[in-house]
């Protein structure tokens, strides 16, 4: 927290800045305190002391937000020994917070915050009840440096594979989790009676019930990986009679029940360049974001591939050409995750009062010409290194510069 | 947007899982612009036996002449033409330029603001061997029972009706190399595939194309048989290769002489040597999925043991590190734009790889190893190219159209018929709503042979397999709104 604190005063200068919560404003500062945006527009003082960054002819937009993955979670995806995403045997994992199994180390980190990815949500894996996804910014030396919020939500795995650990049938998965939400608001009832043993059996562990009751308070969404259009339908009926706040992931075939999404209020995390049809989602298209959009679904984007997450941008890229527009899509990797994450009051906007997370890039920041010139990071500006950059330099002219 | 790994490995799935496929180098004249020689095996697909062996049944489908015009052109060859024309007429270009004549009876395309490129060609897709949906019923890329199953050909796994190719042929590819999976050290034969709506694999397959050999260094082959009786090790892989290419030396001899002098009883035939044999003959292309530079450094040696050269490395994330070695042995190299760390053998991915290796002389190509990247490998060639001008390592517009186009066709030994915009070259071509390198243009029309395989704006020019009919839900149906 120490750097945090000691963190300066920077003007971003001359950029045409887009703060997302506004329209676009040409030639305009975005002023950093403390970390902290102090001020955005085009009349801007900028104080005599502050360290100053010319954007002239670049455009500034708040970091990036992916809605997905496991950052700090996986760093090698084949190399069982650096995982921690994945709870083994516990199918109703609710109380399984990733948090402390992220590693500030990893190399991944550095290499998409470079990108222009500044906060990402870790999300937990497998199971029915997958456990607590979290929100990290790109930055910090440790695990409480890098929390944004925790737990963000308990994640649903409302699918093909999580019926898998339901007994096999989609019908139980549905019921199972309706028995486990009931027996959490029993236990919730009947604290008492459980400490003294004079509870019936509970479908799933007091900490896993306990962990769920935020989520049945509404005071934390139900993050459900649904696709099919029935298992869609499946966690909106569940969201209704257990009056929960409800977040979509996947949702690869929302887009044949728009209407009805839109309808209950409830916001969908989407990856575009999603369509490769499975049994779970044959109706799988690159138009679902942008037919979701239309009909009203506030959509964030998600980049699943965790090394990759730097790809958030091209998937963005992909959004506007089959169908959101790009408005609709800036906002949909900034403030609209931000607000389904529960943040919204600190981070996905360019406002007075919000973290300054903040990225200046060459151009359109969905375009692959565009490259980024600079990240900060809670109002620090983040080294453009990474393991991949040292690796260029390295290997830059032969031989190899050992 | 890739697959989950987890599930991947679980499948033992695409290359990216994990087998490495050997270098071939030839000789000590590497062959640049090798044009495809499909004279020999015209009839055959062969030379290995006298007689025919699942002979391509490809017919062009008719269509009128096609002129567009008005259209930035990429030829892939050099030139980037800015209000140009191109005409397409019996399946093959007659005329590319800023003017041309159109021949009577042409349908004519307004290109006002559109782009034109050759068709793209993925050198690394699994479509139709590990077809959607990903069912172990649907999962036919790796005869995962030897370490070494040189008999078996990825085209007797294909199923045209994957739904994953028409998704691939709206994303402007024309030609596929169909290869098996990444589990044995030596994996069967690719399959050159014309990317159309068909019946039978026989019609799709490109008439006189050579056949490819899979072979797959590191990871794969050691994951998947270390359990299994081995190799369970990297030196174990190499005495693998080794010991079959010494069988087929033996074996080629054995046919060559009774072929030349037919003396005494025939020599009884051998699937997995009769392919090697024809490795050795230079009639069949190694390709080579190898993550890591020693590791290519040491099947180029392996080529050089047995003769034969390297077509193209694949994967090949660590290419950069050794492109002198790569263009001094003539080898290809086919790569992602930025995939990475997935195994530990992937860990030194960068993205400027393709760039370095261009730079250095490498023919390069991005490939896809993805049903979801083959949609847009225009895409993934733009990432590159960027990531390379970023750096400050210069590439052309043309060479980075070229890694999708004429460097995978000269990687498949087609380049004298198929990868570039150029009179007399076979007219498979695309138009793009835009620049191919903006993440904003999507591909609008796509010929395959003159024939409009594809059109965005046309549902009767898009092309649905039996397993989508009333089961996958048409784009523009009732339910977009």
């Amino acid at each position: 927290m120490i750097a945090f604190l000691l963190a300066q005063t920077i003007a971003i200068t001359g950029g045409t800045v887009y703060p997302v919560s506004g329209p676009k404003l040409a030639n305009a500062t975005v002023l950093i305190r403390d970390g902290k945006i102090a001020a955005v527009g085009t009349s801007v003082a900028v104080p005599s002391d502050a360290t100053r960054i010319d954007a002239t002819g670049k455009w500034v937009t708040p970091g990036l937000i992916d809605g997905a993955g496991q950052m700090g979670l996986v760093e090698i995806g084949a190399v069982a020994g650096t995982r921690e995403a994945l709870l083994k045997g516990d199918t109703i994992a609710a109380s399984f917070n990733v948090a402390e199994g992220i590693n500030p180390a990893s190399v991944v980190i550095p290499v998409t915050r470079i990108e222009g990815v500044t906060t990402v949500l870790a999300v937990p894996a497998g199971n029915l009840v997958s456990g607590q996804a979290v929100l990290i910014d790109l930055a910090g030396n440790t695990i409480e440096e890098m929390l944004v919020k925790s737990p963000v939500g308990v994640v649903l795995n409302d699918s093909e594979t999580g019926k898998d650990f339901a007994g096999g049938s989609r019908a139980a998965l549905v019921e199972r989790v309706r028995r486990v939400l009931r027996d959490a608001l029993e236990y919730e009832r009947r604290r008492a009676d459980f400490g003294r043993a004079q509870l019936r059996p509970l479908s799933a562990a007091a900490a896993d019930l306990e962990a769920l009751l935020p989520v049945l308070h509404g005071q934390e969404p139900l993050i459900a990986y649904a696709n099919r259009r029935s298992d869609i339908e499946s966690a909106l009926r569940l969201a209704r009679e257990f009056k929960l706040k409800l977040v979509l992931a996947g949702a690869q075939e929302g887009w044949q029940i728009a209407g009805a999404i839109a309808q209950a209020g409830v916001p969908v995390l989407v990856e575009p360049l999603d369509n490769i049809p499975s049994y779970d989602a044959l109706g799988i298209r690159y138009e679902n974001a942008g037919l979701l959009a239309k009909a009203g679904v506030k959509v964030a984007l998600m980049e699943t591939d965790t090394h990759n997450s730097r790809n958030l941008r091209q998937q963005a890229g992909n959004a506007v050409a089959y169908g959101m527009t790009w408005d609709q899509v800036l906002r949909a990797v900034t403030l609209s995750p931000a607000e389904m994450f529960g943040v919204a009051d600190r981070y996905g906007s360019l406002d007075p009062g919000k973290v300054a997370n903040v990225v200046v890039w060459s151009g359109d920041p969905f375009e692959f010409a565009t490259g980024v010139e600079h990240v900060l990071i809670r109002g620090k500006e983040i080294p453009l290194k990474s393991r991949q950059t040292e690796l260029l330099e390295r290997y830059r002219k032969l031989p190899p510069n050992y | 947007m890739r697959p989950s790994l987890l599930l991947l490995f679980a499948l033992a799935g695409g290359c990216a899982t994990g087998a490495a496929r050997p270098a071939r180098e030839a000789g000590p004249a590497p062959a640049p612009a090798q044009a495809a020689a499909p004279a020999k095996q015209a009839t055959g697909e062969s030379s290995s036996v006298d007689r025919l062996q699942y002979p391509s049944t490809y017919q062009r489908h008719p269509n009128p002449p096609v002129l567009i015009r008005n259209a930035t052109i990429m030829t892939a060859a050099g030139q980037e033409i800015p209000n140009g024309s191109i005409v397409l007429k019996d399946g093959r270009i007659v005329a590319v330029g800023a003017k041309v004549d159109a021949p009577a009876g042409a349908v004519v395309v307004d290109g006002t603001g559109k782009y034109v490129t050759p068709g793209l060609i993925d050198e690394h897709s699994h479509l139709g061997v590990y077809a959607a949906p990903g069912t172990d019923a649907e999962s036919d890329g790796n005869e995962a029972t030897n370490p070494v199953t040189a008999e078996v050909w990825a085209e007797h796994s294909f199923w045209p009706q994957d739904p994953q190719i028409p998704l691939a042929i709206a994303g402007g590819i024309t030609t596929i190399q169909a290869l098996p999976g990444s589990a044995n050290l030596i994996g069967g034969r690719s399959a050159i595939l014309k990317l159309i709506p068909a019946r039978t694999v026989q019609e799709m397959k490109f008439p006189g194309a050579r056949y490819g050999l899979k072979m797959a260094c590191g990871e794969n082959p050691k994951r998947v048989y270390g359990q299994k009786g081995g190799p369970s090790t990297r030196m174990g892989n190499m005495a693998g290769y080794r010991g079959a290419y010494i069988q087929a030396e033996g074996y080629r001899r054995k046919w060559d002489k009774w072929n030349k002098d037919h003396q005494g009883d025939l020599p009884e035939r051998n699937l997995k040597l009769e392919t090697l044999a024809e490795v050795l003959r230079g009639d069949i292309y190694v390709q080579n999925h190898c993550y890591r530079s020693d590791e290519m450094a040491q099947m180029l040696d392996l080529g050089r043991e047995f003769g034969f050269p390297i077509r193209s490395f694949h994967h090949a994330v660590e290419a950069y590190k050794i492109r002198d070695l790569l263009a001094a042995a003539g080898t290809g190299a086919a790569v992602w734009a930025d995939w990475w760390g997935f195994k530990e053998e992937a860990m030194d991915g960068i993205k400027e790889n393709a760039a370095l290796l261009q730079q250095a002389g490498v023919r390069v190509n991005i490939h896809s190893d993805d049903p979801s990247g083959i949609q847009r490998l225009n895409q993934e060639a733009a990432k590159a190219m960027y990531a390379g001008v970023r750096a400050g390592i210069p590439v052309t517009r043309d060479q980075a159209i070229r890694w999708v186009t004429a460097n995978p066709a000269w990687a498949i030994g087609l380049d004298s018929l198929i990868g570039t915009l150029e009179p007399g070259k076979i007219a498979d071509v695309v138009v793009w709503s835009g620049d191919p390198f903006s993440v904003y243009s999507r591909a609008i029309q796509v010929y395959n042979d003159g024939w409009l395989v594809y059109d965005r704006n046309d549902p009767a020019h898009q092309p649905r397999t039996d397993f989508q009919l009333g089961q996958t839900p048409a784009a523009g149906g009732r339910n977009d709104r």
